[in-house]
């Protein structure tokens, strides 16, 4: 088989020039947001927001993954409904502490990326693609099949997660600040992470996997490892994503969903970590003005994606990173 | 009482196995041919079966309406392959999946659009309607039958269409070097082309074809392009052969799985928790029977010839 690049080639991996206003804009403006919500309706806004915060959590996991890695996971949206059933199953179960919701979703996604990930990184590309989809619609049934939990039609959950006890996540400004600084130390968390030893080795792989074999590098285990903490963090985005929505279904682990959370990534530009969260606030703030206009905002939508994929080559970070 | 249900599943199992195998053998020869993964594969399937849908009620015939929605299909394979998916070839797999990705968005809403939400069904044709008695007393519907009949022909058609002829032949030199049969004067893109809208018109066949049986609605494709994609990924990416064993495979353990799981199950749990589990289990047999073959053969059962 052919090895055409999975990827379109980053202009810079981000490493190379640690970028630091980008991320410090970004980072500044949505901690500004609460201040600026009684403008949209507040309630609206901060729900929208905090989504936004959970998902780019999640494109963010997803960059490391295919920006770095160079590997491209279709099913990513099963981590997200991992953690989102740990606290939905918990919490039905009287578990309600976040905590222990968090330690559950972590290890179970965990877990899921070392037994997918053992058989799905023995394959490359296009392969790859297949089978993480396949990986997911597996998980997709299972909770459908879930019939004490809701099954097809999900379930909603009897209130946000607790905090050792207290309900401190009660206010949605509270929850939109636990998100943004879970969001926050993961970012600093994978910024470290890609600038490490394993970070490097792992773009090696990405860049040619024979020579960094050559030179004693086996990308399996960093391959799978990097899988691995790209699926936890996912997870975790999805313990938020639950408390966020206050309902779990099937939906949230979509494979559409997984290609949304490719998109956000690509669309903010592959392989610098801050463009996943540009481009998760483009990705959405797209399909909510589109879907104020029209019920049928798709029929835009679905083009929009086509060209954006033909002409926005390098995405949103591309475009600022030039300048640069 | 339980063989002759058995027996009724294993056609079933078929059935669907020959219809995932219409889906299939278009992506496979596509991807083989120009390297090129369509997402949007089974927006086609869902667009015959509503074109079927749509023809056999304007036309009050069911064969009159395949027979419109054929060519349909066709022309509607080789206008997306003229918009999008021609600029996609040069890219990237990611992007080629990005995009097409987009494009199952749009027709989704297209559908969503010009037939509603709510699913249409269309009437069994009234000469295969009816059931024959396949076994003593067990009765099976005739037009399942038809299903598999076309499904079994089809099949036949492309296999002595690529391994006896001269399309064939260049379709396979494609797969194996384009670049290649490119510089020897063939014109590779008026081969793509061809296969491409070739493989559209047989999912949008597939879709006719199911359309009088599932109910027509508009993520109908989504469900049953990931599984051809569980088949072409176990049968070999670019192997027809490969694809048509793999989809038989896949169509009788989901079909069976449903049917054995739980009954499997009964023997060591207890009935409710055992018919529980086993729905549980049952439709993550394919992904696991996938991974099972990865394990031991990653390029797939029959991997292509490069």
């Amino acid at each position: 088989m052919s090895d055409v690049a999975v990827l379109p080639e980053p202009a810079t991996p981000a490493f190379d020039r640690p970028g630091t206003l980008v991320p410090v804009v970004v980072f500044g403006l949505l901690a500004l947001v609460p201040l600026a919500a009684p403008l949209g309706g507040e309630a609206y806004v901060m729900s929208f927001m905090t989504r936004v915060v959970v998902l780019a959590l999640a494109a963010l996991s997803l960059d490391l993954l295919i920006g770095y890695a160079g590997l491209v996971s279709f099913g990513h949206a099963a981590f997200l409904g991992i953690g989102a059933y740990a606290v939905g199953i918990l919490s039905a179960e009287g578990v309600t502490d976040i905590v222990a919701q968090s330690a559950v979703a972590l290890a179970v996604s965990a877990a899921f990326a070392l037994v997918t990930g053992a058989v799905a990184l023995r394959t490359e590309g296009v392969y790859l693609i297949m089978i993480t989809l396949a990986f997911g619609q597996m998980m997709f049934f299972l909770a459908s099949a879930l019939a004490g939990y809701g099954g097809d039609d999900g379930m909603t959950l009897p209130g946000r997660s607790l905090v050792l006890g207290r309900d401190l996540l009660a206010g949605d400004r509270a929850l939109y600040y636990v998100a943004l600084a879970v969001l926050g130390t993961v970012y600093l968390g994978l910024r470290r992470l890609v600038a490490s030893r394993f970070g490097r080795v792992l773009a090696g792989t990405r860049e040619n996997a024979t020579r960094m074999e050559a030179i004693g590098f086996a990308p399996f285990g960093y391959r799978l490892v990097a899988y691995a903490i790209s699926g936890v963090v996912a997870g975790l985005a999805g313990v938020l994503l639950a408390n966020q929505t206050g309902f779990v279904s099937p939906a949230t682990m979509s494979w559409q969903r997984s290609g949304d959370l490719i998109f956000m990534a690509v669309l903010g530009g592959l392989g610098s970590l801050h463009g996943a969260i540009l481009g998760t606030v483009a990705f959405l703030l797209a399909e909510e003005v589109l879907a104020h206009f029209t019920e049928h905002w798709r029929i835009v939508f679905g083009p929009f994606l086509i060209l954006a994929v033909l002409f926005a080559r390098g995405g949103l970070t591309g475009l600022f990173g030039r300048r640069a | 009482m339980s063989t002759t249900l058995l027996l009724i599943q294993i056609l079933n199992g078929l059935q669907f196995g020959l219809i995932l195998f219409l889906v299939a053998a278009g992506l496979t020869l596509v991807f083989g041919v120009m390297d090129f993964i369509n997402l949007a594969h089974g927006v086609q399937y869902m667009v015959g079966a509503y074109l079927a849908a749509a023809f056999s009620a304007m036309f009050g015939s069911f064969v009159l309406g395949l027979a419109a929605a054929l060519p349909t299909a066709l022309v509607i394979g080789l206008v997306l392959e003229l918009l999008v998916f021609r600029h996609l070839y040069a890219r990237s797999h990611l992007d080629q999946v990005l995009a097409t990705f987009g494009v199952i968005v749009f027709l989704t809403e297209a559908a969503r659009m010009i037939w509603g939400v709510e699913p249409l069904s269309i009437d069994v044709p009234a000469a295969l309607s009816g059931s024959i008695e396949i076994a003593d007393g067990v009765l099976y519907p005739v037009y399942r039958v038809a299903i598999i009949a076309a499904g079994l022909g089809v099949g036949l058609l492309l296999y002595v269409v690529v391994n006896h002829t001269r399309l064939g032949m260049l379709i396979r030199a494609g797969a194996s070097n384009a670049p290649m049969v490119s510089a020897l004067g063939v014109d590779i893109r008026l081969l793509f082309t061809f296969v491409f809208g070739f493989g559209a018109m047989l999912a949008g066949f597939a879709g006719a074809m199911v359309a009088p049986i599932l109910s027509v609605e508009p993520s109908m494709g989504d469900t049953v392009v990931i599984l051809a994609f569980v088949v072409i990924v176990i049968g070999g990416i670019g192997s027809i052969r490969g694809t048509f064993l793999a989809a038989l495979l896949v169509g009788l353990v989901d079909t069976l799985g449903r049917f054995v799981a739980p009954a499997l199950l009964k023997l060591v749990l207890d009935p409710a928790a055992a018919s529980q589990t086993g729905r549980a289990i049952a439709p993550m047999l394919v992904y696991i029977l996938m991974a099972a073959t990865l394990f031991v053969r990653p390029a797939g059962l029959f991997p292509a010839r490069r």
